[in-house]
């Protein structure tokens, strides 16, 4: 894996052909979870069959569906037409930089589209056939897009460089909707969506298994600070409702961001609630279809409503935060039985939130250290010596670039920037994203993280850096891994379990152990240490 | 094959005007009808293709941010890159138009051993873009002085401005340079890097080709032809006025130059290059960062089955209760 070249395949794009090596795909999505979700064409298939029992009529469903869509969006419009294949894109796609693979230029991913496009709805592309650029829908081809846009994490980072903003991502997005017309989807996208749309949450954690997790890690900070925490499940007349990507509860490193929510919200005593129905922030829907992602979005307002909140907090979530701030208003708004968010402790109005009502924890928090609210030492940190990844969402959908940083500084004595073109606009993506972070998709995400882990190791052997900081749940799954391929020995956290190791908690005893229990070298305690000997 | 087929064509052309026009004496053909049907393709075709684009709904606000969003009083956001305003909209959308804001980030990366990834700044391809379009703009707004009688002040310091340095006679005007140049290094580098010839279509090179033949054919005319340029702006006053006549004696080159630039007005409401008016449209340049700031609709949204919280506790009420969970009904 380690010699990637660049040089282009000898024959032409234009023959569709794929080979499903192991490593490189993802498992198909079955039948059950399409049918709970009343999805079309529910069936049993494996991408390197043969046949894919394609529905029939399955050419008038893409060329319905790619009309009716054009119609829809501009954007898609727009894109299938003014691209001028420039290439200015090309080795901006981390999954092209790591695989070497030409179809996996985002301008070629679009052309998978385009040149269909092409084929039947231009002049040229009906009259002049290959030469104007357009290509016959076959079976094979339907494999192509398959695995090509199953290759795409939707990070948008090739958009930050054309000229004229094609976002390859929104191409991916409309590419994946017309496969899922045809039930061709994977498992990893379906799953995850069956489970949050039934149990709110991706893995499928019922209720009570929901509240069991919250109440272990009361207990657990407990134990390292000695300090017991409030953590309101579902309660009516909160003020705030606190929605987080469901990981933070379930899995590691997320956990330790949960511990460091759960003392923040414990030390400003803001009057919260978590919620049980609306217990996912992460929206699998994005990486299906807008109507999947706005089905489980709705959840979030109607949850806000029920519990008559006032406004609402997001966690540190990637995508959560592309649908929150890009459609979650749109879709599923007007929040008119919210209130602009005031920030109980500082009381700043959040201006920049005043139609969504929805606020991220990392607004929240930045504006509480810039109030001087928070009473912080930075020191319990110095063991760690960060660094920070643009989660590929907040930065390119929101632009939220200082906020996270003004917090690690103001929480970290030791951070460092990875190198200029990996990060902020220019982030490169963990190569897991958009429900590609799948172990049977390996070869693949070791190959799309290689830009990332590459500027980490810059820094880790330049600055000695022992900790990537990131505020996506997708990351602290994926990067771990990644990580440990390509740079091991860093580790990866979250901006709030920083924030958390540096919380003063009133009437809290002298802290032994970080939030991921472990013991602080004694420096408090050498005199003692220093009687005994 | 792209690259042959495009040339081809383009030379079919110029032996197409040469012939027609030439041998078979249609002047009037390559002169009069033949400009004014591209002219009418042109205009039509792209008020065609421009009010299909504006037909398709804009649903969602999916500006990409290149810049920290506004949030925080004290927290510099870019108003530039990630505006949160149509003043912000206006800068960046000029910035794009008039300095190809985006491909100026342009970098170049490299794999090496170990692997290690590196990045080196790119900018040629904007350079040189930015050269092939600002000195069409140029050569475009000059040619006013073959419409319009008496030519426009304006125009004549365009011409003047684009002869600042004085050289040779008739005075070498820098832009005919400068296309030139920019437009072979376009061609040269999509025949040269890999990469790029992989991804080029005919489209891509016949666009090309035909404006080298344009701008040529045209230098040709200037500096080395004789070309009677009373005729020639006979014709064009003629040709705006809807009152055409075709002079005498109008060189070959002439028709040959005029013949490319018809198909180039025909063939461009059919093309990529119609990215001329798509950039302005570009859903993800041309809308502002303030989704959560304003509401916007979405023209098309419609309901959806969603899960609703009373069926959510229908399935898990008594687990919530053992949980110690709030239920809505106890039953
Ligand atoms: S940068 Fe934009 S215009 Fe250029 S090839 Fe890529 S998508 Fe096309
Ligand atoms: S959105 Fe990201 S993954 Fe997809 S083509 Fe662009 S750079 Fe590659």
């Amino acid at each position: 894996m380690a010699r990637v070249q660049f040089q282009p395949r000898q024959t032409g794009w234009m023959d569709p052909a794929v080979e499903f090596r192991k490593g490189t795909w993802n498992y198909a999505a079955v039948p059950d979870t399409l049918k709970y979700l009343d999805l079309p064409n529910p069936r049993r298939w494996s991408p390197p069959d043969e046949d894919w029992h394609l529905p029939d009529n399955w050419q008038e469903i893409i060329y319905e569906g790619l009309r009716d869509r054009l119609k829809k969006y501009r954007s898609l419009q727009i894109f299938m037409d003014i691209c001028v294949r420039c290439g200015a894109c090309a080795d901006k796609c981390h999954y092209f930089i790591g695989s070497g693979d030409p179809k996996n230029m985002p301008v070629l991913r679009a052309e998978l589209l385009r040149s269909v496009y092409r084929e039947n709805f231009t002049a040229f592309g009906k009259v002049l056939g290959k030469i104007g650029g357009g290509r016959k829908l076959s079976r094979q081809l339907i494999k192509e897009w398959f695995f090509y846009f199953f290759q795409c994490t939707e990070c948008r980072r090739c958009s930050v460089f054309c000229p004229y903003g094609i976002d390859t991502a929104e191409i991916t997005m409309m590419g994946r909707e017309l496969l899922n017309s045809l039930g061709v989807s994977i498992e990893w996208v379906n799953t995850p969506l069956a489970n949050c749309y039934r149990t709110g949450n991706h893995l499928g954690i019922q209720p009570h298994g929901f509240a069991d997790s919250i109440q272990f890690a009361v207990d657990e900070l407990e134990e390292i600070t000695g300090v017991r925490v409030n953590t309101p499940i579902n309660r009516k007349g909160a003020e705030v409702l606190f929605v987080a990507p469901s990981a933070d509860y379930f899995a590691s490193p997320h956990y330790y961001t949960l511990l460091g929510y759960l003392l923040l919200f414990h030390a400003t005593g803001i009057d919260y609630t978590w919620s049980s129905y609306a217990s996912e922030g992460g929206n699998f829907g994005l990486f299906h279809s807008s109507e999947m992602m706005k089905r489980l979005n709705s959840k979030i307002y109607m949850e806000a409503k029920r519990l008559g909140v006032k406004f609402i907090i997001g966690g540190e979530c990637g995508h959560m935060w592309r649908v929150l701030h890009q459609y979650m208003d749109t879709m599923n708004g007007p929040a008119d039985f919210l209130e602009v968010p005031v920030s109980p402790i500082t009381g700043t109005r959040f201006e920049n939130a005043r139609s969504t009502k929805m606020i991220h924890i990392s607004e929240f928090t930045s504006d509480l250290i810039y109030h001087s609210k928070l009473r912080l030492d930075p020191s319990r940190n110095d063991h760690w010596r960060t660094t920070y990844h643009d989660s590929c969402n907040p930065a390119r959908a929101m632009g939220l670039l200082e906020e996270p940083r003004y917090i690690i500084k103001n929480v970290c004595r030791n951070f460092v920037e990875m190198p200029e073109n990996t990060i902020r606009e220019q982030t490169f993506c963990c190569g897991s994203g958009s429900g590609l972070g799948t172990d049977e998709n390996m070869e693949m995400r070791l190959r799309g993280g290689l830009p990332r882990a590459n500027a980490v190791k810059y820094v880790k052997e330049h600055n000695d850096v022992n900790i990537l900081l990131c505020m996506c749940a997708i990351d602290k799954a994926t990067l771990p891994p990644l990580l440990q391929y390509w740079v091991p020995d860093v580790e990866v956290g979250g901006v709030h379990e920083m924030v958390g190791n540096a919380l003063i908690l009133d009437g809290e005893p002298v802290r032994k152990t970080d939030l991921r229990g472990t013991p602080y070298p004694e420096v408090v305690e050498v005199g003692k240490e220093g009687a005994h000997a | 094959m792209g690259v042959m087929f495009s040339l081809l064509a383009v030379i079919v052309m110029i032996i197409l005007a040469s012939a027609g026009a030439g041998l078979i004496g249609w002047q009037y053909l390559f002169a009069v009808v033949l400009p004014y049907l591209a002219m009418a393709t042109f205009l039509i075709g792209v008020a065609y293709r421009v009010v299909k684009w504006a037909r398709s709904a804009v649903p969602f606000r999916i500006p990409t941010t290149c810049g920290q969003q506004k949030s925080h009083s004290w927290i510099k956001n870019n108003p530039l890159e990630s505006p949160h305003n149509v003043w912000g909209v206006l800068g960046r959308m000029a910035m794009e138009v008039l300095f190809f804001r985006s491909l100026f980030r342009n970098t170049r990366v490299k794999v090496t051993e170990g692997p290690r990834v590196l990045y080196s700044p790119d900018k040629w391809l904007w350079a040189m873009g930015l050269a092939f379009h600002w000195s069409f703009l140029i050569i475009f707004l000059r040619h006013f002085k073959y419409f319009a009688e008496p030519v426009p002040a304006w125009v004549t310091m365009l011409q003047e401005l684009d002869g600042f340095f004085q050289v040779g006679l008739p005075i070498i005007l820098a832009t005919n340079i400068v296309i030139v140049v920019s437009v072979t290094f376009l061609l040269v580098r999509r025949l040269v890097d890999p990469k790029l010839r992989y991804i080029s279509l005919p489209a891509d090179y016949f666009p090309l080709f035909l404006l080298l033949g344009i701008v040529l054919s045209g230098i040709l005319m200037r500096y080395f032809t004789k070309t009677d340029l009373v005729g020639i702006k006979a014709l064009g006053t003629g040709l705006l006025s809807f009152n055409p006549v075709v002079p005498e004696g109008v060189s070959l080159v002439f028709f040959v130059h005029l013949f490319l630039v018809s198909v180039l007005l025909a063939y461009f409401p059919f093309s990529k290059l119609m990215h001329f008016a798509g950039v302005f449209m570009s859903p993800t340049r041309n809308l502002a960062n303030n989704n959560r700031i304003r509401r916007h609709v979405n023209p098309w949204n419609y309901p959806v089955k969603v899960h609703t919280y009373e069926e959510y506790e229908d399935e898990f009420r008594e687990l919530m209760k053992t949980a110690g969970l709030p239920v809505e009904k106890e039953q």
